[in-house]
C-alpha cells in the first residue's frame, strides 16, 4: 500500500485538503459557520458521513454495477445522512434546528461523492473508512477555523462563552456584523487557502496561461 | 464420512452465491443489486426513523413550550422548561363565541388534530393565511400576574404559509387585548438566511408595543416594507430578500387576528371578562 493509515488520515488536513487544495463542499462552510458550536456539529455528522459511507461502498465495491454505481454510491450516502439527521433531531434538537436543511445538504458534498468515486471504489474497506474519516476530518478542521474566526469577531464569544465583552451587553468591543453573514466566510476560506499556499508552495496550481514578452516599440 | 471415489456432480450454487459470482455488469445483476440496495437502505432508514421518534416528539413538545414561554417573556437559558410551563394555564377556546370550554382537556388537545378533523374544523372558502381549513377550538395559554389575579397576557397560537412551509407560531398580546407583546415561531422550513430570518431576535423584537386595532377598531397591523397610512405603531417593517415569507406573515397575523380568529376573545379579554 502507497500510504499508511496514519498518512492516510494527516495526509488530507493540510497537504490535500478537501477545501483548501480540492475546494469542494464550499457551500456548507459557507452557511453553517457562524459560531463555533454549529461547526463542530456539523464537522462530526460529515466525519461519520464520509467515514461509513466510504466503508460501505468499499465493501460493496465488487458488487456494484459500473453502470449505476453513482447512485448506488448516493443511495448509501443519502441513508447515512438520513441517520445522522434522525439521531440529531433526537439528541441535539436545539442543534439541529440551527442546522436545519445543511444536514440534509451533506448528501450533495462533493467530498463525500469525491471520496467514495476516488478513493473507496479502488480500496479495501479498512483503508476507506480511514481515509474517509481523514477527509472529513479535513473538512472539520477548516470549518472550525472559519468558525473561531466569525464567532469571536462575529459576536465576541467562543463556543457561546463571552471573550469580547460586546458593546450591547455594556462592554467595549463593537461586534463585526459582517462576519456573521455567508459572504464573509469567502473572505476568511479565501485567506486560509492564501496562508496553506504561501507555505506549502507545492500546492500552487500551475498558470493555465503563460505571459509573454513582447518586444518594445 | 467422504467417499473418495464420489464421481457424483457437485451441488449446485445456492441463490445467493450465484447471484455473488455473476458479472457485476450484467443486467440480472444490475437489477438485483439495485433492488437489494434500496430495499436494505430503506428499511435502515425507517427504523431509525421509527425507534427515534418518541424522543424526538419529546423534543418538539419541549420545544414548543419553550417557545410559548419565551414569547411569554418567562425563559431564561437553562431552565427546567416542563416546570417553568406551570406557570402558564392553558384553556381551549372556542374561537367563534370567544369562550372557553371544558369539552377538551388542555393539556392533552391536539390543535393540528383538531384542524383535520372533519367534525371540529370548517373548510375555509376565502383562506388568505392558506390553511385550508381551520380548527373550530384551538389551545391558548393565559399568563396570570399572580395566582387567580387578573390575567396579564394572553398566548394564541397562529399558523399560516409562507413561501415553502406553513408557519407555525404563538402571539402574545397583552391584557388590554390590542398591543403585542411578542412573535414567534416555532416551526418553519423557510429558506434559511431569508425567510427563516422571522427567527432573528432583531426583526422578532419590532414586534413589541405594535397595537393590532386603531381607535375605530379597523385591524390595522400589517407586515409591510413601508408604513401604512395608519402609522408606524400598526407597522412591522417586511424581511428584506424574503417578500413571500413576509406577506405570509403579514396574511396569517391579520387573519388570526381578524373577524374569523380571536377577536371574538381580544374583545372579551378587552372587557376584563376573562
Amino acid at each position: 500500500m502507497a500510504q499508511t493509515y496514519r498518512e492516510m488520515l494527516s495526509d488530507p488536513l493540510v497537504d490535500n485538503n478537501p477545501i483548501t487544495l480540492q475546494v469542494l463542499g464550499i457551500c456548507s462552510a459557507l452557511a453553517v459557520t457562524s459560531s463555533l458550536q454549529v461547526s463542530m456539529v456539523m464537522s462530526m455528522a460529515v466525519i461519520a458521513v464520509t467515514g461509513f459511507s466510504s466503508m460501505f461502498i468499499s465493501i460493496l465495491r465488487s458488487q456494484i454495477p459500473s453502470s449505476i454505481r453513482i447512485i448506488a454510491q448516493m443511495v448509501i450516502i443519502a441513508s447515512l445522512v438520513i441517520l445522522v439527521d434522525q439521531v440529531l433531531k433526537a439528541y441535539a434538537y436545539e442543534i439541529s434546528k440551527t442546522l436545519s436543511v445543511f444536514v440534509g445538504l451533506i448528501i450533495t458534498n462533493c467530498i463525500v461523492m469525491g471520496r467514495a468515486e476516488a478513493f473507496a471504489m479502488k480500496n479495501p474497506p479498512i483503508a476507506s473508512f480511514i481515509d474517509g474519516v481523514g477527509n472529513g476530518l479535513g473538512y472539520g478542521l477548516i470549518l472550525m477555523m472559519v468558525g473561531f474566526v466569525r464567532e469571536l469577531f462575529g459576536s465576541g464569544t467562543l463556543f457561546g462563552i463571552t471573550v469580547l465583552e460586546s458593546t450591547n451587553n455594556g462592554g467595549w468591543y463593537v461586534p463585526n456584523g459582517m462576519l456573521l453573514l455567508p459572504p464573509s466566510a469567502f473572505f476568511i476560506i479565501g485567506l486560509i487557502i492564501w496562508g496553506f499556499r504561501t507555505w506549502k508552495p507545492r500546492q500552487v496550481e500551475p498558470r493555465e496561461y503563460s505571459i509573454q514578452t513582447v518586444a518594445a516599440h | 464420512m467422504p467417499d473418495p471415489d464420489n464421481t457424483q456432480p457437485k451441488k449446485p450454487d445456492g441463490l445467493i452465491r450465484r447471484l455473488i459470482k455473476m458479472s457485476p455488469d450484467s443486467v440480472p445483476k444490475t437489477v438485483c443489486v439495485a433492488v437489494l440496495l434500496c430495499l436494505v437502505a430503506s428499511m435502515v432508514v425507517s427504523a431509525a426513523a421509527v425507534a427515534l421518534r418518541p424522543i424526538q416528539d419529546e423534543n418538539r413538545l419541549l420545544d414548543k413550550q419553550a417557545q410559548v414561554l419565551r414569547v411569554a417573556g418567562l425563559y431564561e437559558p437553562g431552565i427546567d422548561v416542563a416546570e417553568a410551563f406551570q406557570a402558564l394555564e392553558p384553556k381551549v377556546l372556542e374561537l367563534a363565541t370567544g369562550e372557553f370550554t371544558d369539552q377538551f382537556d388542555p393539556y392533552t388537545f391536539d390543535d393540528r388534530q383538531a384542524a383535520n378533523d372533519i367534525t371540529l374544523s370548517t373548510p375555509l372558502e376565502d383562506d388568505p393565511a392558506s390553511i385550508r381549513r381551520q380548527a373550530k377550538y384551538v389551545t391558548v395559554y393565559l399568563k396570570r400576574q399572580a395566582e387567580g389575579g387578573g390575567i396579564s397576557q394572553v398566548i394564541l397560537p397562529v399558523h399560516g404559509y409562507g413561501l415553502w412551509s406553513t408557519l407555525y407560531g404563538f402571539m402574545a398580546i397583552e391584557a388590554d387585548g390590542n398591543t403585542v407583546s411578542g412573535l414567534i415561531f416555532y416551526e418553519h422550513a423557510e429558506t434559511p438566511g431569508l425567510g427563516a430570518e422571522v427567527d432573528n431576535p432583531r426583526w422578532r423584537n419590532q414586534w413589541p408595543g405594535k397595537k393590532l386595532r386603531d381607535d375605530e377598531g379597523e385591524l390595522e397591523i400589517t407586515v409591510a416594507k413601508t408604513a401604512p397610512p395608519a402609522g408606524e405603531e400598526y407597522h412591522v417593517d417586511a424581511l428584506s430578500g424574503a417578500t413571500l415569507t413576509s406577506n405570509g406573515v403579514d396574511n396569517l397575523v391579520r387573519f388570526w387576528m381578524g373577524e374569523r380568529g380571536f377577536e371574538p376573545f381580544l374583545e372579551r379579554v378587552k372587557a376584563g371578562e376573562v
